[in-house]
């Protein structure tokens, strides 16, 4: 695992995340996963939402959405491992796949959000 | 930090006698309601990764093009992955109420030298939690 001095990092991180998730998930996930899809609501056009995400602050606002919540699940996730799960002997392989999952999907969504 | 504590601890031969350790069951967290709660609060963070990937599926598929984007919205429409999206929903709405209400036990607000009720200290979160949401909302839907 990291040295104690690089903790701090990652919980900020997490902790950013966490904020991120509780705000701003509910709602996305509502609207384009259950209500948009069911026909509880009238979806927006594809021309709308594609004007809405090349707008430069959404971009910002997709990407903060995308990436902080993945660095929120790699703390989490690891901790779940380790203490829940009792798999210690793991620990370098689980914070590499953790955090290296987080940094590629945080790539990802700026590659996307740059190329859209 | 610890560098007396690490220094002290050089000439220490590390020996665990494992006759000592109690036995925990690797299934610990079932037998109490607020060892549980811990765990699904833990496991929410699953879904809060599959949401983002899911998001991400559909930012390609908006780049993608109209066809894309409307087979993407096809797939949305399976009832396996309605009933995933509802199920990911329960656990980060549990994530957003477990989070504002720990807000004051991680970082106590104290007004002249008495600390705030929890309910006071957590209240904002919840009103920009539906600013937030109103607002999100009403971009996608006007």
């Amino acid at each position: 695992m990291a040295k104690p001095s690089n903790e701090a990092f990652f919980w900020m991180l997490f902790s950013a995340g966490g904020v991120v998730a509780a705000l701003l998930i509910p709602v996305q996930l509502f609207l384009f996963f259950i209500a948009f899809p069911l026909r509880w609501l009238q979806a927006p056009s594809y021309d709308y939402l594609l004007s809405l995400a090349r707008m430069p602050l959404v971009r910002i606002y997709l990407f903060v959405l995308c990436s902080l919540p993945l660095f929120h699940w790699a703390h989490r996730f690891r901790y779940t491992l380790y203490d829940g799960l009792k798999v210690k002997h793991l620990t370098g392989l689980i914070f590499v796949l953790c955090y290296g999952g987080a940094v590629m999907g945080t790539a990802i969504a700026a590659y996307l959000l740059w190329a859209i | 930090m610890n560098e007396g504590a690490t220094k002290g601890a050089e000439g220490y031969t590390p020996f665990h006698p494992r006759w000592y350790r109690p036995h925990v069951s690797v299934y610990w967290w079932l037998g109490e309601w607020h060892y549980l709660k811990f765990i699904l609060r833990e496991i929410s963070s699953v879904f809060v990764a599959a949401f983002v990937i899911e998001t991400l599926f559909m930012l390609s598929a908006l780049r993608n093009g109209p066809e894309a984007y409307a087979h993407f919205q096809q797939c949305l429409r399976n009832p396996l992955v309605i009933v995933l999206n509802v199920v990911s929903f329960l656990f980060i709405v549990f994530h957003t109420i477990t989070w504002f209400n720990l807000a004051p036990s991680a970082m106590p607000v104290r007004v002249a030298g008495k600390r705030l009720p929890d309910a006071l200290v957590a209240a904002p979160s919840y009103v920009a939690w539906i600013i937030v949401s109103g607002f999100v909302c009403w971009l996608v839907l006007r």
